[in-house]
């Protein structure tokens, strides 16, 4: 286990910065989650922990040594790729224990760890197996074991997740929070879903065009963004923003409040038409059309019975608006 | 019980233009050349009637000195190019998909041998090789002192050498092109996991990039056996197939024979015999070298 340390972190490719300066400390033992839309430098971000990509300026210390400059193979860290990066030709056992046996570590050893990794991850009986005979599921676990298996101070997730069906997905979330609990190593997690980011995450770095939005505990996002961005990227549906004079009434440049925090009030302030419905069975989503406020999503527990076109009112607690001035939050 | 449809009979239909090349171009000639190699055939008709002789063309084929010279000259012509060619061109294109700089000028100016014609190559060759100021000669009295020359094509022991140098330089592009196609197919993600690994460049050359080109290691080394088992052209214009029959191959001595001699039927059986050496020696490679993925 070992934190990781970015100082001054500069990336350029020519004439153009990817990230302008960083600074920033993940924690040891946590599982940090890197999260932005696309082009945000998460992965360049999580490819310099690797050394797989030159620091332009600054420096990189894991568990306090200054590895700027070291080979990615001398950093301790292991890496699970996007696409897994499985050695075709070589065995489930072998795609395993190949780090170790580079190290030149004794046999009897290698196949003592790579048996443990196995266990662990259920797939003992898949030993024998090449990459193309497993299921996207299994062979996330094997580059999972190629990772454990060699004791890393830092663990480093590119979008591992992204290559599997929503319901694998879910799946092995649930099993990367569960060897992140039993191994309690330090793992840094890049992803675009802000799902993954929310339910794995003991902290979460959200970044948007190479600089760092706000970094904190999932809860702590969701409840206290710190700015629009970050307010608008955590949180599924995307919260509502209502700009102008509208805003300005309710304390604010622009005021954002969540579709799970409006409701169907006959009392309420806002009146909309709605224009669509999902029936998500436990929820219901309403997307309607506010007049003066512009278009509003409500996410509402059970089954609603709305037809697109219904005029509806719309209430909420003042004390659930996100108020944002100059680009920041301002504090309730 | 197969039902015939629309789709199959267009299918048929657009077979045919190439089945019909095949069997004019290939199949015909192949068939007629194992009748006359049973024949006395020759090249020009002569009053007397061509007649059937039995294997009498074969028999004289197996006892010919010449023939087993030049069985035994091609065989030692493909053991030494193919390998060669193959690790130029594998160097070549491992270079050439590296981070160098001005890459795609050099990648323009490596593919240039393959578009000259055999004929120009073998031509400037015969300049370079030219005794006693060749320029392969200025470079050797460099070293061994004015006065001093070699005879690259007129001397046996160095005649086979300087055409598998030659054939070796003219068509290594063809490869490297395979090569190159073949190494970008290779996941960047595996170098890098390699890295992580503690890979050192040969050890990401011998576990991820060797294995990677498999199938086209295969593929090549099948097409350029069969290339170099089809060695005519510098023979030809370079050394006739001397000195002494050191160069001389057997697609040079059925030429001789069928054309030189216009013993046709003699060639003949030479050719059939060639084809199912080379034929059995193709399904040899397959066998023992499967392509990934097969069983």
């Amino acid at each position: 286990m070992a934190d990781v340390v970015f100082s001054a972190v500069h990336k350029r490719y020519g004439a153009v910065e990817i990230i302008p300066g960083l600074d920033l400390t993940i924690p040891e033992g946590s599982f940090t989650v890197l999260v932005g839309p696309s082009g945000c430098g998460k992965s360049t971000l999580l490819r310099m922990i690797a050394g797989l990509e030159e620091v332009s300026g600054g420096s990189i210390h894991i568990g306090g040594d200054d590895v700027t400059t070291s080979d990615p193979s001398q950093r301790g860290i292991a890496m699970v790729f996007q696409s897994y990066a499985l050695y075709p030709h070589m065995s489930v056992a072998d795609n395993i224990g190949f780090g170790l046996k580079l190290s030149g570590m004794a046999k009897t050893e290698i196949a003592a760890r790579v048996a443990d990794a196995a266990e662990t991850l259920q797939l003992t009986h898949l030993l024998d197996r090449k990459p193309k005979q497993l299921s996207g599921g299994q062979r996330q676990r094997v580059a999972i074991g190629r990772a454990i298996v060699r004791k890393p101070r830092v663990f480093l997730f590119d979008e591992p997740l992204s290559n599997l069906d929503a319901a694998l997905r879910a799946q092995m979330r649930v099993e990367l929070a569960e060897l992140h609990s039993r191994i309690g190593a330090t793992m840094v997690y890049v992803t675009h879903d802000q799902v993954e980011a929310m339910t794995m995450a003991d902290r979460i770095v959200v970044l948007n065009g190479g600089r760092i939005e706000q970094a904190g505990a999932p809860m702590e996002l969701y409840r206290q963004p710190a700015t629009p961005f970050v307010a608008g990227f955590i949180g599924s549906p995307r919260m509502n923003f209502i700009t102008g004079e509208e805003a300005r009434k309710l304390g604010g440049d622009l005021v954002g409040i969540r579709p799970e925090h409006l409701r169907l009030s006959e009392n309420g302030p806002w009146i909309a038409s709605v224009r669509h419905v999902e029936h998500l069975g436990a929820e219901t989503l309403i997307y309607a059309e506010a007049e003066a406020i512009g278009p509003l999503t409500i996410k509402a527990e059970g089954d609603v019975a709305l037809e697109a076109g219904k005029s509806i009112r719309i209430g909420f607690n003042t004390t659930d608006l996100h108020r944002f001035a100059g680009g920041r939050r301002v504090p309730n | 019980m197969r039902i015939r449809t629309k789709g199959q009979g267009q299918e048929l239909a657009m077979l045919l233009p190439a089945l019909f090349f095949i069997i004019a171009l290939i199949v015909t000639p192949f068939l007629l050349s194992v009748w006359f190699s049973f024949t006395d055939q020759r090249l020009v008709p002569r009053p007397i009637p061509t007649k059937f002789i039995g294997t009498t063309n074969y028999e004289r084929m197996f006892v010919d000195p010449l023939f087993w010279q030049a069985i035994w000259n091609t065989v030692v012509f493909a053991l030494i190019v193919t390998p060669v060619q193959l690790a130029m061109s594998l160097g070549a294109a491992m270079v050439l998909n590296s981070a160098i700089p001005f890459r795609g000028f050099f990648r323009s100016i490596a593919i240039l041998p393959l578009l000259l014609p055999m004929t120009v190559i073998v031509s400037i060759w015969a300049v370079l090789f030219r005794i006693p100021a060749g320029p392969f000669n200025a470079v050797y009295q460099w070293f061994a002192g004015q006065g001093n020359y070699v005879d690259f094509l007129g001397n046996p022991s160095t005649a086979m050498l300087s055409v598998v140098a030659l054939s070796a330089w003219a068509t290594f592009p063809y490869q490297m092109l395979i090569y190159l196609a073949g190494l970008q197919d290779i996941p960047q993600d595996l170098y890098e996991a390699a890295k992580l690994d503690g890979a050192k460049p040969w050890q990401r050359f011998r576990y991820i990039t060797w294995p990677g080109l498999r199938n086209v290691n295969i593929f090549l080394l099948i097409i350029t056996t069969v290339g170099a088992l089809k060695l005519f052209t510098q023979v030809d214009i370079l050394t006739k197939g001397g000195p002494n029959g050191a160069t001389t191959t057997i697609i040079h001595y059925l030429f001789k024979q069928g054309y030189a001699t216009q013993k046709v039927g003699y060639a003949s059986a030479v050719a059939v015999f060639f084809f199912l050496a080379v034929t059995a020696i193709a399904l040899l490679q397959r066998r023992f070298l499967k392509n990934e993925g097969e069983a």
